[in-house]
């Protein structure tokens, strides 16, 4: 690990990208442009093959994690942990041409890549990350961000997220996820080319701004109560069950103690001696059983975690959505504003009380000429109002049909993945029960020797 | 020399007995064939140094009465070990202080109806031992030192002995086993553990509540069944409190010095403030009370006790419990008169052991204890997080819609073992923490006899050095000290016999202890992995259906 210290800097350098070497080079160019096209022709033409071209071209694995330090933007020393990526081409159908392209990132850049997604693609409800930092941990599991089991279950974590971009019918077509996993060097400065934070809406980071929305949409309304509700219900489920993890854990290994004890107290009796002895020893067996257990518990926790964080991308969603909606009533109702004023200025009458009205009574009325000319300009801003509501609802429209599809997508995504996840659990509980008979059967046999 | 010589011959014979009957049957047999050979040539009288160093048999009193009765009883595997293991020197002063108590107890017999022995040795049989073994340390208790005639001792020891065993004269004969092989198979129970057959069944049970205006106690109804003569009726049922108990307890330590009495619940389970009126509480101690019990019914000696005939059958026990006042006095003045800072001159290996062996086995119990304790609390915070975490399914179940079964679903499942959990510390705390408990006041027992033991032979050592001291001018050993050494020997026997009857009941105790615990742990277990596997299929159906 220490020798890899000055590579990272080197490889991360634009200019070395020699050991990439040719075939990476070529590979990019051809899937890179097919990638673009789909991209530019639009969701609309994407034939199926095309929608699934990542899955059935490239295999995605991380399969390595690495402890680095390096020198940041600030010329300050830090530590990070660098995650190989391996991406196995099969250019043709019959797999002929296999090629292996591997390359490292660190999380910061999957960061990155995440929050463009966010940017680009706001009617999607992104995969998440997995923890920045390990939460919802029973005592054991230590916090620390280079704990070689945090590590190993974040790795998981990132290929996880990757299989769920590649696997997206739309997010596997984007360019800038291709370069991720093929292009090592200058991937952040393309990235930044695209000005995607520019185009990043502020106001969606506040996160506790409501905007009122006289016509929110029913069924997004409901979407974000249910996410909101989801998130509180795993949040809580993962804290209980974190306890519950700790709780279990002790009780097998108070019971560690009887075979140390037993063993002592056996050293005193004759003929049960033999039996306490060995009936110790499964004792032994019995509490070193329960760190497995829970390991594999673990993952299980790892899989609710996703889906907490998935709840949140789906408020994004909604948020989204919320926001374009504020948008469209805000353009309406300046539009019928500006109506009104046209109508007064037209009919001479005011409807409301208005300064103007009190300056026009005051001052006396307007020339016709200066009436006129408001006049026009007013109906210029109208028609540019219009347009403007016009193509703000086709834009509604068009993002809640897309994100309604894409809503669609991920309910049966998770309904289909919660269920594995509940099948996966009680195959876990059966079989810690399983080994909790046999050890409790084995002792039996030996006490039964006494 | 005199009296032990006569009173060889009954022990001798009682001793054939021993070997025909009990060998195979228990754990002492193995010292009971030493006694009965070591005994054996005693028979011929004329051996004295025989009889001064294998006189332990001789020395019967206090189960006198009931060994005739049970001479008598079909069933009476249980008898000889008395005759064997039993034995108590009749120093003059404790003799004195025993044919009191049998007196007393001779008085109640006859007035429920006397045992057939009591005739034959008439008058005196009340205050006498009327065991046809001790009347010949009857006689010396009586008789205090002085030496009755042999002839007629020898006479009625004979005489006796005919009359407690019907079945043929000759008290060595394999009839009495044959003959009482039939009721011995109807009482064998399932309790019989060790091949002892039972004839005496006591049970603990319907604790009630008395409130009265000074107190508020709790009596337990504790039922007899017995076929054994002494009883007097086949069955008997009265009602005793916790005090009755520690009266029971101890009058046998006082009238049975020499054996190891099992230990009584303590008076206070736990430190602090218990409910002592709880049903739990009542129950544990009922449980523990009836263990008590039965251990005493179970023991060769200690169920043929005078006291403990009265504690199962007196309809008032306050009478009984009176009696025993003026008399409790004395018997402490008879225990301290030893000096208790006297350094033994060479404890003997295999006590040395015990005393060993006792303070690692009460160490390793009490951290035994801690653990379990330690677990059911682990267990029972455990269930509490189990109990929170299953509902939380519930919840998430109403949010979803294809989901919301197999959600319910593992929400069930949780209850189900959580119900197992709770299942599984109940029977943990109700049933393995008394025993061990049991079990660590049963080892304060036991040293406090091995420290009884150690003062009696004290007391022989030093009264053999006052005897060395004046070697030159009396040659011959006298007789109390020879007394002394009796009783040390009894002791040492007792003592021995009792140990072994204790580890034997130990290790089966443990056994049974221990893989009770297994069976707990594996049930509960099966109770979740039955509760998982049904779950399965609601999963994998609506996966499939999909």
């Amino acid at each position: 690990m220490e020798q890899a210290v000055p590579d990272p800097e080197r490889r991360l350098q634009p200019a070395t990208l020699e050991p990439l070497g040719h075939p990476d080079a070529g590979l990019e160019s051809a899937v890179g442009e097919e990638a673009e096209g789909a991209r530019d022709e639009g969701p609309g033409d994407g034939t199926m093959m095309e929608n699934n071209f990542w899955l059935k071209k490239i295999e995605i694995s991380v399969s390595e994690a690495e402890k680095r330090t390096g020198r940041n933007a600030m010329n300050m020393q830090e530590t990070y942990t660098a995650y190989l990526i391996e991406t196995r081409s099969v250019e043709h159908i019959d797999g002929q041409s296999v090629l292996t392209d591997s390359l490292w990132r660190r999380y910061s850049e999957f960061e990155l890549l995440r929050n463009y997604l966010l940017v680009y693609y706001p009617h999607i409800v992104v995969p998440p990350l997995p923890e920045k930092r390990a939460e919802f941990v029973w005592h054991k599991l230590s916090a620390d961000n280079m704990d070689p089991d945090f590590v190993e279950r974040r790795r998981i974590g990132l290929e996880n997220f990757l299989l769920r971009v590649a696997s997206h019918p739309i997010l596997c077509r984007d360019k800038i996820f291709y370069l991720f996993l093929t292009q090592e060097g200058n991937w952040k400065e393309t990235v930044n080319e695209t000005g995607f934070q520019l185009k990043a809406d502020s106001r969606l980071k506040a996160l506790n701004a409501t905007f009122r929305v006289k016509n929110p949409d029913k069924r997004f309304t409901e979407l974000k109560h249910y996410s909101d509700e989801l998130q509180s219900v795993i949040s809580h489920l993962l804290r209980v069950r974190a306890r519950v993890a700790d709780r279990l854990y002790g009780v097998y290994k108070v019971h560690g103690n009887y075979g140390r004890v037993f063993s002592e107290w056996s050293a005193i009796e004759k003929e049960m001696g033999d039996g306490l002895q060995s009936a110790g020893h499964h004792m032994d067996v019995y509490a070193s059983s329960i760190d497995d257990i829970l390991e594999d518990e673990e993952h299980y926790a790892d899989q609710l975690k996703e889906y907490l964080f998935y709840a949140e991308a789906l408020r994004a969603v909604c948020r989204k959505h919320e926001l374009m909606q504020y948008d469209l009533e805000m353009a309406a109702q300046d539009l019928a504003s500006k109506k009104q004023q046209c109508e007064e200025l037209a009919t001479g009458t005011v409807r409301t009380f208005s300064l103007k009205g009190m300056t026009t009574k005051l001052f006396g009325q307007e020339t016709p000429e200066q009436r006129e000319a408001r006049i026009k300009v007013l109906e210029e801003q109208i028609n540019e109002g219009e347009q403007q509501l016009k193509s703000k609802n086709q834009e509604g429209r068009e993002f809640v049909k897309n994100a309604w599809a894409d809503i669609e997508r991920f309910k049966e995504q998770k309904n289909h993945d919660l269920k594995e996840a509940l099948i996966s659990y009680a195959v876990m509980q059966i079989s810690m029960c399983k080994k909790g008979i046999q050890v409790w059967t084995n002792a039996k046999e030996c006490f039964s020797k006494m | 020399m005199g009296p032990s010589s006569k009173s060889a011959i009954p022990a001798s014979r009682e001793n054939q007995i021993n070997g025909c009957v009990v060998s195979a049957a228990s754990g002492i047999s193995r010292f009971l064939h030493e006694c009965g050979n070591g005994v054996l040539p005693a028979t011929s009288q004329e051996d004295p140094s025989c009889c001064a160093n294998h006189r332990i048999p001789k020395c019967q009193h206090n189960e006198g009465p009931y060994l005739a009765g049970v001479g008598r009883s079909p069933v009476f595997s249980k008898s000889p070990h008395l005759s064997g293991v039993c034995a108590q020197p009749p120093t003059g002063q404790e003799a004195s202080l025993d044919s009191r108590w049998t007196a007393a107890e001779g008085r109640e017999r006859t007035a429920g109806g006397p045992p057939k022995a009591l005739p034959s040795t008439g008058p005196q049989s009340l205050r006498d031992m009327p065991h046809p073994l001790a009347g010949s340390s009857s006689e010396e208790a009586v008789g205090g030192d002085s030496t009755p005639s042999p002839d007629l001792l020898t006479a009625r020891s004979f005489g006796d002995k005919d009359l407690i065993l019907p079945n043929g004269g000759t008290p060595a004969g394999p009839a009495s086993p044959a003959s009482s092989s039939s009721l011995l198979n109807r009482l064998q129970l399932d309790d019989d553990i060790d091949g002892e057959t039972r004839d005496l069944f006591v049970t603990v049970d319907d604790p009630k509540k008395h409130v009265c205006t000074m107190e508020t106690y709790i009596t337990y109804r504790i039922t007899t069944k017995s076929t054994r003569v002494e009883f007097d009726l086949p069955e008997y049922s009265v009602r005793r409190r916790y005090q009755d108990f520690d009266w029971l307890r101890n009058k046998l330590e006082e009238s049975q010095p020499t054996h190891l009495i099992p230990p009584l619940p303590e008076k206070f389970v736990v430190k602090g403030v218990v409910d002592r009126f709880s049903e739990e509480f009542v129950e544990t101690r009922r449980k523990a009370l009836d263990k008590f019990l039965k251990r005493i019914t179970d023991h060769p000696v200690l169920s043929f006790n005078e006291h403990f005939n009265v504690f199962l059958t007196a309809k008032d026990l306050n009478a009984h419990k009176k009696q025993g006042m003026a008399l409790l006095t004395r018997v402490g003045e008879s225990v301290k008169h030893v000096t208790g800072g006297y350094k033994l001159r060479s404890r003997p290996l295999e006590f040395a052991a015990i005393g060993e062996y006792l303070d690692t086995f009460a160490l390793k119990l009490g951290t035994i204890d801690r653990i379990a304790q330690r677990i059911i609390k682990e267990e029972i915070e455990y269930l509490v997080e189990l109990r929170e975490y299953g509902p939380v399914y519930s919840t998430w179940s109403a949010l979803e819609g294809e989901l919301a079964e197999p959600l319910e679903g593992v929400s069930a499942c949780i209850g189900n073992c959580s119900t197992a959990l709770e299942e599984l510390t109940e029977d943990m705390t109700e049933d393995f923490l008394p025993v061990l408990r049991e079990y660590i006041l049963y080892s304060d027992c036991m040293k406090s006899v091995l420290k009884k033991r150690d003062q009696v032979q004290a007391e022989y050592e030093a009264k053999l050095e006052a005897v060395a001291l004046r070697k030159e001018e009396r040659p011959k050993v006298p007789a109390n000290v020879e007394k002394c050494q009796d009783r040390m020997e009894c002791f040492n026997a007792d003592l021995k016999a009792d140990m072994e009857r204790w580890q034997n009941s130990k290790r089966q105790d443990f056994r049974q202890l221990l893989m009770g615990m297994a069976d707990k742990n594996i049930q509960y277990y099966e109770k979740c992995l039955m509760a998982w596997e049904s779950i399965i299929p609601l999963l994998q159906e609506k996966q499939e259906a999909k």
